[in-house]
């Protein structure tokens, strides 16, 4: 692969990190693998090992509660008698406004449990494959499909690829938005085959041969399955099989699959096509460069290719394409850790939304008495997302978002002139104002983070170890000062001014004007902070 | 703006012959409210730490006293610079810059200007001064950002707009001061330091480093400067000067050169700030061998040396009579200094306002000093700081003084600090000198109860008694009275032995008399 831009190459392989494990590092490795770097999470594996983090971090979380209706109101109810407060995910479509409004409830649903995450890597590569088995919800336009999409993605985001790519392909959100349901043996429909090789397996790299024709006889092989409807599973029609045999190329080893005359032969086809796909050592290295771009950078570099994608693709292929050993390998390994790394990737939207509650902690209204509100809060986390350009659900296409993938910009093509500003408008609204939705409010709340640092009182700790958790990049001694005599000294010099009001705050906890005294600066600080080039790195 | 719509519909220039103290009112009817004071700008010269205002401005008509008070850090009698506008005081040796601004009638003087109830921390107090807010208040917006936000309720929104193509205010520093927080956003933009202006005229990005984050923020840094709106603007008034005077090289100079060159380059930017620290002088403020010389005196150099250099610059470019400055700091420092050579938090200080169209004179008079002062004595306020204010509302940004009330929270009698020109409005040009004693007290030392004697012109009148910190004790008059000699009694059975001060406010009028119980 061509080298984009490296001026100093990231140092280490894939041998296990033994170094320091401080909060620079672990900070590192949550942004990297959550949604931020909330101070708990860092103080929570600050108690354990890198080994033992992140073996935690792999671990699937049980699967949350199914979305609800938060949409019912005076005026309206849903048709299919779902009540306020119970989930809509059993009943049937009903019509196009209740279905646009459980849409809804879904994006917002998914946005609520990037910010409910659990310590874990999960919700984190759940993303990582809805970039990569890209749908649409619009195109899809069934929130029942949408959502049994999201239970695919979440059981097998750290499971085995091969499984996961079987189930996805007999997916009914799938076989619609990729078209697979209208392929039939006297109408090929080609998408989903072309997009399951350049897509989802084999890649375009230049390990990847596969041919047109292959392309045709991957289509073959799928024609006839369809969707029920009723179910909202996969459906077998016989009669739009193409029940001959399929020919491959020699990128596939002139395999040919026989072809089958049941719904169990069809079955086995997809079987056999699949092990035939997996037999092609590119698959795993197509995963692998993708979970590096993701994760680690951007550049496949030569060297990268050589000593961190080859030996992890044949990780995964030494484990069945079993994915958490790959990762585990990945996240544990010298390069991941090499400081050359920290900082180097642009948040996306939604790092940069949910990341930035998770951070700060921000409380929602309890969900069991708020529905609609809570709802509609995450639905405004969604939105802030979605106007960055990072619309939950919505790719802009089946490739997923541009920004993980094309060359010579990846990242930075989250950052225009248009976004950039609305990066900041966010920040600065949520530090201010907050977001309130029917009189219930969310706000970060900056006194409640910096009590979370461990010596708030000095202010030269509280902005370097603020820092430490929000920046990726150093930032000079200077910066610190004037940050912190403009504004946590109110242009003194003298930092005992700051430890006496941090001091007071704490001490007479129901004197208001020195909370206020203490709130505004750290608004301004936060604000300050939060707005800068450096907090949109990760 | 509750009060835009009804203000809208009213007939702005009031035509009312009233004699007030003698001197002859006059006002303009039929002016173009929308023109005058379009132009008119604000430079606000922020001194962080707390200024010792009595070795700023020093009593000579009651030097003894003040020599007695601060004998560690008295500066010599002889040594004082003496103004025209009054010769009951004399300046800091260093001020000279100062000096012949006052001079050249470019330069006024407000005595002891704080608020009732002092607060004492840097941090409340400089809050109470940009919020500009009851000391027992908390307000989160400012002063000039409730005054931006009248004409722009929608900022940032749709701006900059053909009307207003530039920066409403600037702050020239990396964080906005509260003052400029309008009710919603920021009324303000931050041009962080020096080095970040002339990147940013010059189109250029700070130097990162050379590592793969590096690259990232170099480019991040690019785009937040594509998107700075007013960069076009900003870059085209500063290309437009190329010759400004010599500043002296200090942090304040440069700060107000970037101000001048903005002014000059013909932006239209209302209100700017610029800020200095350093002035929490605790200990060793003079150099015991010499008290005209040491930090407190250096500050002062610096800052007197850069508003004269900036003041001349305007000149130069031809914008003098566009600009109006001020200078404020969080309080002023207790009237007996301290065993470390230096003096502790203290209330009321002296205001500096500059500009061609200032009214150059001295307001108030020298504060009072007990002869054994306590270590908790404060100057007296003389003047609230909102009512300096007020004035530059009224008399330089030509508002309506019902907006006044609205900015500035509630109702504050302007001063006669601006010229008439500024805004053709109902404003005195030339000091009030009184030279009568418009309160009294009898008996005065007090035991339970006192008679207080005052003079009011008619109209509202107000009499707070505050201690020796600045506490409000009693407000024995606060209404309309009919003009002459009135008097009330004051139940001071409550009140501890000690030394008062009785305040009297009628109008632009404002007296402090001594008392003791």
């Amino acid at each position: 692969m061509s080298q984009f831009y490296s001026p100093t190459a990231i140092q280490g392989g894939i041998d296990e990190y033994k170094g320091e494990w401080k909060v620079a590092q672990i900070s590192h490795l949550l942004k990297r693998t959550m949604f931020g770097s909330n101070p708990d999470d860092i103080a929570y594996f600050q108690k354990r090992s890198v080994s033992q983090t992140i073996d935690e971090l792999l671990l699937t979380p049980a699967n949350p509660e199914p979305p609800l209706n938060f949409y019912d109101t005076v005026d309206y109810k849903d048709p299919q008698g779902i009540k306020f407060g119970e989930t809509w995910v059993n009943t049937i479509y009903g019509d196009g406004t209740v279905n646009s409004k459980r849409k809804a409830s879904y994006k917002y649903w998914w946005v609520m449990q990037m910010a409910n995450q659990k310590r874990s890597i999960h919700e984190k590569m759940v993303l990582f494959w809805h970039n990569h088995f890209s749908t649409e919800i619009n195109e899809v336009d069934d929130a029942r499909y949408l959502y049994i999409h999201n239970t695919v993605l979440r059981k097998y985001a750290l499971g085995n690829f091969k499984e996961f790519v079987k189930q996805i392909t007999l997916d009914p959100a799938m076989l619609k938005y990729l078209n697979g349901r209208l392929n039939s043996k006297n109408a090929p429909d080609e998408n989903y085959g072309r997009e399951l090789q350049e897509l989802f397996t084999v890649g375009k790299g230049i390990g990847s041969k596969y041919t047109e024709d292959d392309v045709k006889a991957a289509a073959r092989v799928l024609t006839g399955f369809n969707i029920n409807n009723d179910r909202i599973v996969y459906n077998f029609n016989i009669n739009n099989h193409d029940i001959t045999d399929k020919k491959f190329s020699t990128f596939y080893n002139n395999t040919i699959i026989k072809g089958g005359i049941t719904q169990a032969g069809a079955e086995k086809e997809l079987d056999d096509m699949l092990t035939m796909i997996f037999e092609v050592e590119e698959v795993s290295r197509f995963i692998c460069r993708k979970f590096y771009q993701f994760f680690i950078y951007y550049d496949i570099t030569p060297a990268v290719e050589k000593d961190i994608i080859e030996p992890l693709a044949k990780i995964f292929r030494d484990n069945q394409y079993e994915i958490k050993p790959v990762l585990r390998v990945l996240f544990k390994s010298q390069h991941f850790f090499d400081t050359n790394v920290y900082g180097a990737m642009i948040k996306s939207p939604l790092d940069l939304v949910v990341g930035t509650l998770r951070e700060f902690d921000v409380s929602f209204p309890l969900q069991k008495d708020f529905v609609q509100e809570y709802y509609n809060l995450f639905g405004e986390m969604m939105r802030q997302g979605q106007i960055m350009q990072q619309d939950i659900g919505e790719p802009p296409n089946v490739a997923g978002w541009p920004a993980y993938y094309q060359a010579p910009l990846f990242y930075e093509i989250w950052i225009n002139s248009d976004t950039y500003p609305k990066r900041n408008q966010y920040t600065n609204t949520f530090i201010n104002s907050g977001f309130t939705k029917n009189t219930k409010k969310i706000q970060l709340d900056v006194v409640a983070f910096a009590k979370k640092m461990p010596i708030p009182n000095d202010p030269n700790k509280l902005i370097n170890d603020s820092l430490e958790i929000l920046y990726k990049v150093p930032v000079t001694t200077e910066f610190v000062q004037q940050v912190k005599i403009d504004i946590l000294l109110s242009g003194q010099s003298t930092d005992y001014y700051w430890t006496e009001l941090w001091d007071t705050m704490i001490s007479k906890p129901n004197d208001t004007n020195t909370l206020n005294m203490v709130t505004t600066r750290l608004r301004s600080l936060y604000q300050y902070l939060l707005a800068l080039p450096e907090y949109q790195l990760s | 703006m509750k009060r835009r719509d009804f203000i809208q519909n009213t007939f702005a220039g009031v035509v009312m012959p009233t004699l007030l103290n003698g001197l002859s009112f006059k006002a303009f009817g039929n002016v173009d409210e929308a023109a005058i004071g379009d132009g008119n700008i604000l430079v606000v010269v922020q001194l962080s730490g707390g200024n010792d205002g009595l070795n700023t401005v020093i009593p000579i008509d009651k030097y003894g006293l003040y020599q007695n008070a601060r004998k560690n850090i008295a500066i010599p009698q002889d040594k004082l610079l003496k103004i025209p506008q009054a010769d009951t005081l004399g300046l800091n040796p260093v001020m000279t810059a100062f000096q012949t601004m006052f001079k050249e009638g470019k330069a006024a003087l407000i005595q002891s200007v704080g608020y009732p109830n002092p607060n004492f921390s840097h941090f409340r107090a400089t809050d109470i001064w940009n919020t500009a807010s009851d000391s027992n208040v908390f307000v989160n917006n400012g002063w000039t950002g409730r005054y931006l936000a009248i004409n722009n309720p929608n900022y940032p929104t749709g701006y900059p707009s053909t009307k207003y193509p530039d920066p409403l205010a600037i702050q020239i520093g990396s964080v906005v001061n509260t003052a400029l927080q309008g009710p919603v956003q920021s009324m303000a933009m931050a041009i962080s330091n020096p080095s970040s202006f002339y990147n940013l005229i010059a189109n250029k990005v700070e130097s990162t480093p050379n590592t793969l984050a590096g690259k990232e923020l170099k480019f991040l840094r690019e785009v937040a400067n594509q998107t700075n709106l007013y960069a076009n603007s900003i870059q085209g008034a500063a290309a437009k000067v190329t010759k400004q005077v010599t500043y002296p090289n200090t942090s304040l100079a440069n700060k107000l050169k970037i101000v001048a060159q903005l002014i000059g380059g013909g932006l239209k930017t209302k209100v700017y700030y610029v800020s200095m620290g350093g002035f929490d002088t605790h200990s060793n403020q003079v150099n015991t061998s010499d008290t005209t010389t040491g930090t407190h005196a250096n500050l002062w150099k610096t800052v007197s040396d850069a508003i004269k250099a900036f003041s001349d610059d305007l000149v130069g470019l031809g914008v003098s009579k566009k600009v109006l400055g001020l200078t404020y700091s969080e309080f002023g420092r207790r009237v007996k200094s301290n065993a470390s050579g230096g003096t502790d938090h203290g209330a009321a200080a002296p205001m500096f306002m500059f500009g061609d169209l200032v009214n150059p004179i001295v307001l108030g008079k020298s504060p009072e000093i007990a002869a054994s002062p306590s270590t908790n004595d404060n100057l007296t306020m003389q003047y609230d700081f909102r009512s300096v204010y007020a004035s530059i509302l009224t008399q330089w940004f030509c508002l309506d003084q019902a907006y006044v009330d609205d900015v500035l929270l509630k109702d504050f009698q302007p001063l006669p600090l601006v010229q008439v020109q500024a805004c053709g409005k109902i404003t005195a040009n030339e000091p009030i000198t009184i030279t009568e004693d418009l309160i009294s007290n009898y008996p005065n030392p007090f035991a339970d109860s006192t008679t207080l004697t005052f003079h009011t012109k008619g109209g509202h009148t107000m009499i707070q008694i505050f201690d020796n910190i600045g506490r409000v004790i009693s407000v024995p008059v606060d209404g309309e009275y009919e003009a002459g000699s009135q008097q009330v009694i004051v139940n001071t059975s409550d009140f501890n032995s000690g030394m008062y001060f009785a305040r009297l406010q009628n109008g632009e009028i404002q007296q402090v008399h001594r008392m003791v119980k």
